[in-house]
């Protein structure tokens, strides 16, 4: 491994580190362990030692450097301008060409999802149906009674409690791939990136988005040849597939001629804007991977940048909070818009939580893989909400909203509490002339 | 390498799980914050309190093995790098506010605490610890002790040092020492506080500080003053001193940090300007309004060519980005960051800093300059590459020649980053022989056998930059 460690990982970056430590404070799992290993100081020192040879990559290397929330946050804490998200990419690229360690449901995991699901959108719409209808009919009830997810780790069987009720229709299937906008002519033409698991489980937060582009003035196309992102491959050190699946996003958005490509899911939109450093070893596919990154936009600062005002009120007064997405916020550099709509909900009180601009913990499929890092985050996470006294937490990525409501029934009041998308919060309170 | 029976006994004192010596753990402590410097310890441990600190270090006593304390790691000489092997100390579990005494103006604290929580906490209880290290964010108190660090606040307000009345310490033979205590006066016997601030892990392990708190000022002002001679601001701080104005900052960037920082920043920063000198200072809001205005005078007198008061916070604040942001800015030039610590008497500012252009230029590397002027303390900063030995060595050379042209202007080679590994074999020049003798003679009253952070400040008399990879 330390070969294709050496190959793959951009020894300028490791070199770039001048070890100043100011990401520290930034890091999560460093605040929670005090461990100079488990900070992105630290997991640098552990790559360039593997990359000068002196540290065998062990075990041990390979657990660190999937401890990594890889929530970017220490990027805009470096001075130097350290690209750790692409090292920690690279370095699990490695890790992942020699590992035979991963526990046996994680394998299993991986391989259904990864290969077999996300990159098909038909096989996603057949997931859906099936959750679907394992929600919908007794089996959810018998599974739950009977014991059988006593099988599964105890974290599994609390995902599988707060997974939102299923779609097997997706957003196309729902209101169809064009729209009007509304009011005059359209602003701009906007292209929806609709998710893979954003559209089976929050069908309706993508047909909301849809909405609330066209009440602000722009025409809405969502290319139905698109995939998934590639994120969770990118991230779990499965580069091929996820250029892979790039390049066919490209050609389905470029295919349509949009001005912009709206996100929803902050995790998603961070990799989708850096298209063309994932295919930048790729000289066919540059300029169409830099056409691609540089229209890409979260949905949110697209309404407050370049969309017509939309006002908002809210027919009770009730507080509400906001749980940045660390990769809308760290990579894809927005933190402002989403706070500018929220305040724009008259008769509802903003309330900014303590450190909201920290990792949830969910991190993608962190929740699943590791566990016991991800509630240590998650319960600080829930202190801090709590001491709202919110009665929504709004997120802007799907991962994170799966996470807030993993927490609100873990640790909050699931009868006051509510975690919902910036989108559908917005739309249900959107005011209508 | 450390033996078995060393590592059984660390474990009896600390427990199993903090005595680690895998090849992880010793990796990620075999640096700190300064550049080209690496050396794996043998072992690292985690003490959560001064009993198991003075247990540990009389097994390390009895075993002689090196030990080397460190905070964050964020010092800039090289102080926490164990050159010597043996085990490194990690301090951040020991991180409590013991007590902040509102009838003295004090807090107790243990040495693992962050230095910015720690002001945060006084902050909120209406309070003023003025000692701002540019890594507060990250660092600790205890590492901010060690090396006396300083920061934006010192002209007006002192450093660390300044700050410190009372430590426990923990000696190398394991002996627990307490010193001052919360007292503003006391002059029982020589001043062991004052001797270990600073004293760089060298003499003791500080495991708990009393800090002396005073009253937040009322107000605050800022404003930037820009010249086409360097001289004229030179002159500027001069003056300002001898017009018996204090300001709470007095920075200085030269014309290449400028250019930085613009392209960075993009604040607009006049490109042209061969210095700017960021002023800010506090207090009544009546003399702080008298004090700028003066010292607005000052900078015309001196034929300053722009001088520009904040109206309002956030023009301050933006004011301040700019001299915050030179350090970002330069580490963004090119891989390798060399950050120094040149201090002079402050009438020397102009010609030290042309001598460090000149130095720069006759080396051929590139060299900015920036740092607190009012007290002197000036940081010609290095940008290059690790990988290029022959621009390395350049940049060695530079730095030797830079150090000398400090002593020889009566100034020293370090301000407030410490001495170290880095600036041992300066030592000597700035202290003379006696000094280096008397300092010996210290060292060996506290550390007969040599176990605390051995290798640093005292050097073996090379000259000469030294990198060291025990890998």
């Amino acid at each position: 491994m330390a070969a294709t460690l050496k190959l793959k990982l951009d020894y300028d970056q490791l070199t770039n580190c001048m070890r100043c430590g100011f990401c520290l404070p930034a890091c999560p799992t460093f605040r929670e362990t005090g461990v100079e290993a488990e900070s992105p100081r630290g997991r640098i020192a552990l790559m360039k030692a593997v990359a000068d040879g002196i540290l065998k990559p062990d075990q041990a290397f390979e657990d660190q450097m999937n401890h990594c929330l890889a929530c970017r946050a220490c990027e805009p804490a470096c001075p130097a301008d350290v690209k750790y998200g692409q090292l920690i990419e690279q370095a699990r690229d490695a890790v992942e060409d020699h590992t035979e360690s991963h526990r046996w449901w994680i394998r299993a995991i991986r391989k259904t999802a990864f290969k077999g699901v996300f990159p098909h959108q038909s096989r996603m719409r057949l997931l859906g149906k099936a959750l679907k209808l394992y929600q919908g009919t007794r089996l959810k009830q018998w599974t739950q009674r009977s014991g059988v997810m006593k099988l599964f780790p105890e974290h599994l069987q609390q995902m599988e409690r707060i997974l939102p009720d299923a779609s097997e229709d997706g957003v196309v299937a729902r209101i169809g791939a064009e729209h009007k906008a509304k009011g005059g002519a359209a602003v701009a033409k906007v292209g929806l990136f609709r998710g893979c698991i954003m559209d089976v489980l929050f069908t309706e937060t993508n047909v909301n988005t849809v909405k609330l582009l066209g009440e602000a003035g722009f025409d809405v196309v969502i290319p139905d040849v698109q995939n998934c992102c590639g994120a969770l491959h990118a991230h779990s050190g499965e580069a091929d597939d996820a250029r892979e699946l790039a390049r066919r996003n490209i050609r389905a958005f470029r295919a349509a001629g949009v001005d912009y490509i709206a996100t929803n899911a902050g995790g998603c939109g961070a990799l989708l804007v850096e298209y063309d450093h994932l295919l930048q070893g790729d000289p066919e596919w540059r300029e169409a991977a830099a056409w691609f990154a540089e229209r890409v936009v979260d949905v949110s600062e697209l309404l407050v940048r370049k969309g017509r005002p939309l006002a908002f009120e809210s027919k009770e007064p009730a507080r509400f909070t906001y749980q940045d997405s660390c990769h809308l916020r760290n990579v894809m550099k927005s933190s402002g818009a989403p706070r500018t709509l929220m305040n724009r909900v008259a008769g509802a009180e903003f309330c900014e939580m303590k450190e909201a601009d920290r990792c949830c913990g969910s991190a993608g499929i962190y929740n699943v893989t590791q566990p016991e890092m991800s509630g240590r985050i998650l319960e600080h996470k829930m202190e801090h909400a709590e001491a709202t006294k919110a009665e929504y937490i709004l997120t802007s990525n799907p991962g994170c909203l799966l996470q807030m409501k993993l927490g609100i029934e873990k640790h909050g009041d699931p009868g006051r509490m509510a975690a919902v998308h910036v989108v559908d919060f917005l739309y249900e309170r959107l005011k209508r002339d | 390498m450390i033996s078995e029976q060393a590592k059984q006994e660390l474990a009896a004192v600390l427990g199993p799980d903090y005595v680690k010596d895998d090849p992880q753990t010793l990796v990620t402590h075999s640096y700190d914050g300064t550049p080209m410097l690496q050396s794996l310890p043998d072992a690292v441990v985690y003490p959560e309190n001064t009993e198991q600190v003075s247990q540990t270090l009389k097994v390390l006593h009895k075993h002689r093995i090196p030990l080397v304390s460190r905070g964050s790691g964020t010092n800039l000489c090289g102080g926490t790098v164990p050159v010597q092997g043996g085990v490194v100390m990690v301090m951040h579990r020991m991180n409590r506010i013991l007590e902040v005494d509102l009838e003295n103006l004090t807090a107790t604290v243990q040495p693992g605490l962050n230095t910015k929580q720690f002001i945060t906490h006084v902050e909120e209880l209406g309070l003023f610890y003025p000692p701002d290290p540019s890594s507060m964010a990250v660092s600790t108190i205890g590492g901010n002790i060690a090396e006396c660090s300083g920061g934006l606040r010192g002209l007006k307000y002192g450093t660390t040092k300044d700050y410190v009345i009372g430590l426990e310490a923990v000696l190398a033979n394991g002996d627990i020492l307490r010193t001052g205590g919360k007292l503003m006066k006391d002059v029982a016997g020589y001043d062991l506080t004052k001797l270990l601030v600073g004293s760089e892990g060298t003499l003791a392990v500080i495991t708990e500080a009393t800090l002396k708190l005073i009253p937040p000022p009322k107000f605050k002002k800022t404003m930037i003053a820009m010249y086409k001679d360097l001289h004229g601001a030179a002159r500027t701080v001069s003056k300002i001193i001898e017009a018996r104005i204090i300001p709470a900052t007095l920075e200085i960037m030269d014309n290449p940090t400028i250019r930085v920082v613009d392209d960075f920043a993009k604040l607009g920063l006049p490109r042209d300007m061969e210095a700017i000198l960021l002023i800010e200072q506090d207090g009544d809001p009546a003399a702080v309004e008298r004090d700028i205005e003066r010292i607005e005078s000052i900078c015309r007198g001196e034929s300053a060519d722009r001088v520009e008061v904040a109206a309002t916070p956030e023009e301050a604040l933006k004011l301040m980005t700019a001299r915050r942001s030179a350090f970002t800015a330069l580490a963004r030039l090119r891989p390798t960051t060399i950050l120094e610590d040149a201090t002079v008497p402050r009438s020397k500012i102009a010609e030290m800093v042309l001598e460090i252009n000149r130095i720069a230029a006759k080396h051929n590397v590139q060299i900015a300059t920036f740092g607190h002027a009012g007290d002197g303390n000036l940081h010609p900063t290095a940008t290059t590459d690790a990988r290029d030995q022959d621009e390395v060595h350049r940049v060695e050379a530079a730095f030797e020649e830079i150090f000398e042209a400090a002593i020889r202007l009566g100034g020293t080679i370090t301000g407030e980053h410490g001495v170290g590994l880095v600036k041992a074999p300066f030592l000597e020049w700035k202290v003379g022989a006696a000094g280096m003798e008397m300092m010996r003679g210290i060292k060996q009253a506290f550390d007969p056998h040599n176990l605390l952070n051995p290798g640093k400040m005292f050097a073996k008399a090379t000259r000469k930059r030294v990198v060291i990879d025990r890998g």
